[in-house]
């Protein structure tokens, strides 16, 4: 067996919610396991409130675990220290969604991507040309070194920000809805640089999206998520072509697909309200409030992960 | 689809020029924009941020916002078969159209909704506004009614409950009802789903399909999403920067491209459906508008511009029945 990069084992979050009287909780993470392989993309999709970013933050350690772990390379982060916790930094990071806030407004370009290497005291020989080389690889260049990100479309901010992170080398980049905030032709330009990018230094990606186009063409596998559980893992092609959980089939069939007579005659399993909240999500099955499918047993106990075929794992009780 | 009764138009938009005057200079938002919805239609504008979307659709009811100005053009509106020119009504005739005939919902539903007011009283208050109920009783009985028409859960609870209360997508159903509350004869949806989660959306889409349907509305839906102009619309226009690109029946759209900014942004989008080696990006970014690239909007960007595209702006010419085309390649 191959060992992950990243293993991940009973994790939860549960964040502090108001109540003066009795403390309540947001269970934002709720006893999650999975894997993610050296120099494959795992995408974590579903819809916004149920727990991705949470999960990405619990992976670099920027928020501590309610319980479980989380294991970079074999080491429990968690217990990371000094030089060590120092690497990890260096060799695991973030892209956040939104490329306006993510950088400093007084810095100039070269500062920013510079920035990250004073942190970790990495001295380069030739600071502009190492920089300039960064921007190349990002698409942009040398005219850009010294404006500021006022000065950058939203697409380009966020190839600084990439800029910014292949400068210390990373192993593992957490994806955070990259491009949720862009145009579509722009879209298509980053994600294209981020598959280069994974290629040509072997990167390993998480890929988290609400966009089920953009996860499953960045994709080797899919983890989905519902409330704070991982209700399915699959390759990308089987979770779309065979999905097997009742929330994927429906968020699969609620997709507008860009094809007018493939629209016409797409299945119609349309579930009705919205998430509930993960103050207090039901008991049992998390889903069993909106699936079509719900039996008694599902409102009881809540149904685990199990490996339904080779590689495709399922929280439900119908399989 | 396009049946005959289709056929007769409720919206003519001819020649229209809107430009923004602000401190950096002149926007030119929207040049040389003319086409026509018809009645019952579903008709879709597609176009990345800043193309002219929303600036078109507030312009069909003349409430384009300062520093914007309507500088020329007409919007024809068929009131009961008789033409009028929305931009010479009278600020009163206008009151008369807004919220009764023609209704708005915007992308974020909290800012329709007014936070110090419940559901309930604000649908009432449009019902009362155009007469539509005689009094408040009735509004509320009716609010609970359209309410219920929206797929709105708990309907009589929900009328006493004020915006903050619900989730978006609720909000966004209690827009919807209030858009519905004087029977409109034209729908205008800007973007009403992009805010919401896909389960929403796709609830949200249905319900706006089976409203068309069965209430005979016309639906003038504006969206950057190339899915929801596959599931939603008869005909679509497709918009970058400021003009009418290309505009046809949807199948026409998807199945025969002709322009090239449209080819590329059908080839730029990933299909959920289809597993895509490449995704082919269009390169560059959308121009600034008040400093538009002279000639075709587009060429800078475009894979077959050639000279005369920098020199010439291309008409928009139907290149075959129903489908228009503003492109050197197909102006011939
Ligand atoms: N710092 C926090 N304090 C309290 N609740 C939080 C915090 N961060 C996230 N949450 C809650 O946890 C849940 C999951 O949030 P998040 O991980 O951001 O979801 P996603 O990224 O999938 O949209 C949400 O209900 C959110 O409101
Ligand atoms: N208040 C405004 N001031 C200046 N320019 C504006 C204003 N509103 C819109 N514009 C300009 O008009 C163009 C079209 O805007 P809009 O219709 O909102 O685009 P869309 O809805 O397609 O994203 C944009 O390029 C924008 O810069
Ligand atoms: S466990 Fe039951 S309620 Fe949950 S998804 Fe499966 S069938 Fe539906
Ligand atoms: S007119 Fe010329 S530049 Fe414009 S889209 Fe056609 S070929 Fe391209
Ligand atoms: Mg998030
Ligand atoms: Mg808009």
């Amino acid at each position: 067996m191959v060992e992950p990069l990243v293993h991940v084992e009973g994790l939860k979050k549960y964040f502090p919610a108001g109540g003066f009287l009795k403390k309540v909780w947001v269970k934002a993470v709720d006893g999650i396991s999975f894997d993610i392989f050296e120099g494959e993309t795992l995408g974590l999709v579903g819809e916004s409130g149920c727990g991705k970013t949470t999960t990405g933050r619990l992976i670099l350690r920027l928020i501590k675990p309610t319980a479980g772990k989380v294991l970079f390379a074999g080491k429990d982060v968690t217990k990371l220290r000094g030089k060590e916790l120092k690497a990890f930094r260096r060799e695991a990071n973030i892209v956040f969604q939104d490329p306006y806030t993510s950088l400093d407004p007084r810095q100039t370009v070269f500062n920013i991507i510079m920035e990250p290497l004073k942190t970790h005291g990495i001295q380069v020989d030739d600071p502009e040309g190492f920089v300039t080389k960064l921007l190349y690889e990002v698409g942009l260049n040398e005219t850009h070194l010294y404006r500021y990100p006022h000065e950058f479309s939203g697409g380009q901010r966020q190839r600084i920000a990439i800029a910014r992170i292949l400068a210390l080398r990373p192993k593992f980049i957490i994806l955070d809805e990259p491009t949720s905030a862009l145009d579509v032709s722009v879209q298509a330009q980053i994600l294209n640089m981020l598959k280069n990018l994974q290629k040509k230094y072997g990167l390993t990606y998480m890929f988290i999206s609400h966009n089920l186009g953009v996860v499953r063409y960045m994709s080797n596998r899919i983890a989905v998520m519902y409330l704070g559980k991982i209700v399915e893992i699959a390759p990308a092609k089987t979770l779309f072509e065979n999905p097997l959980h009742p929330y994927t089939k429906a968020l699969l069939a609620s997709i507008p697909v860009p094809d007018p007579e493939a629209a016409r005659t797409k299945p119609k399993i349309q579930i009705t309200g919205e998430p509930p909240s993960p103050i207090n999500p039901p008991p049992g099955c998390r889903f069993a409030p909106r699936c079509p499918y719900a039996k008694d047993l599902c409102r009881q106990k809540e149904p685990k992960l199990k490996e339904i075929e080779h590689n495709h794992f399922v929280a439900c009780w119908l399989y | 689809m396009s049946g005959p009764q289709l056929r007769e138009p409720l919206i003519e938009v001819k020649d229209l020029y809107v430009y923004f005057y602000t401190y950096a200079g002149i926007v030119k938002a929207i040049e040389d924009m003319t086409f026509t919805i018809y009645k019952g239609e579903k008709f879709c504008m597609v176009g990345e941020t800043g193309c002219g979307k929303s600036v078109t659709s507030r312009a069909l009811a003349n409430i384009v916002p300062s520093p914007g100005r309507i500088v020329k053009g007409k919007v024809i509106y068929y009131r009961d078969g008789n033409p009028v020119n929305i931009l010479e009504l009278s600020e009163e005739q206008l009151r008369e159209i807004r919220g009764k005939e023609i209704a708005y919902i915007v992308q974020d539903p909290s800012s329709a909704l007014d936070p110090l007011y419940t559901i309930g009283y604000q649908i009432v208050e449009t019902m009362i506004d155009h007469y539509t109920v005689k009094d408040w009783k009735e509004g509320y009985k009716r609010a609970v009614e359209l309410l219920r028409e929206v797929l709105m859960p708990d309907p009589e609870q929900r009328i006493r409950n004020y915006p903050h209360e619900l989730s978006g997508g609720q909000r966004q159903r209690a827009v919807i009802s209030i858009g519905l509350s004087n029977m409109p004869r034209l729908l205008i949806a800007d973007e009403p789903t992009s805010s919401l989660d896909v389960t929403v959306q796709a609830q949200l889409l249905e319900l706006l399909r089976r409203l068309v349907r069965e209430h005979g509305l016309t639906l003038f839906l504006i969206t950057h999403d190339m899915g929801v102009v596959a599931e939603m619309c008869d005909r679509v226009a497709v918009l970058y920067a400021g003009n009418i690109v290309e505009l046809a029946p949807v199948d026409e759209i998807f199945k025969n491209p002709k322009h090239p900014y449209t080819m590329g942004l059908l080839r730029a989008v990933p299909n959920p459906q289809a597993d895509i080696e490449k995704l082919e990006p269009i390169p560059g970014t959308i121009p600034n508008l008040i400093y538009p690239p002279p000639g075709c909007r587009f060429h800078p960007r475009c894979p077959f511009a050639r000279d005369a595209c920098k020199r010439e702006k291309p008409p928009l010419v139907e290149v075959s029945p129903g489908h228009y085309v503003r492109c050197w390649l197909h102006a011939e």
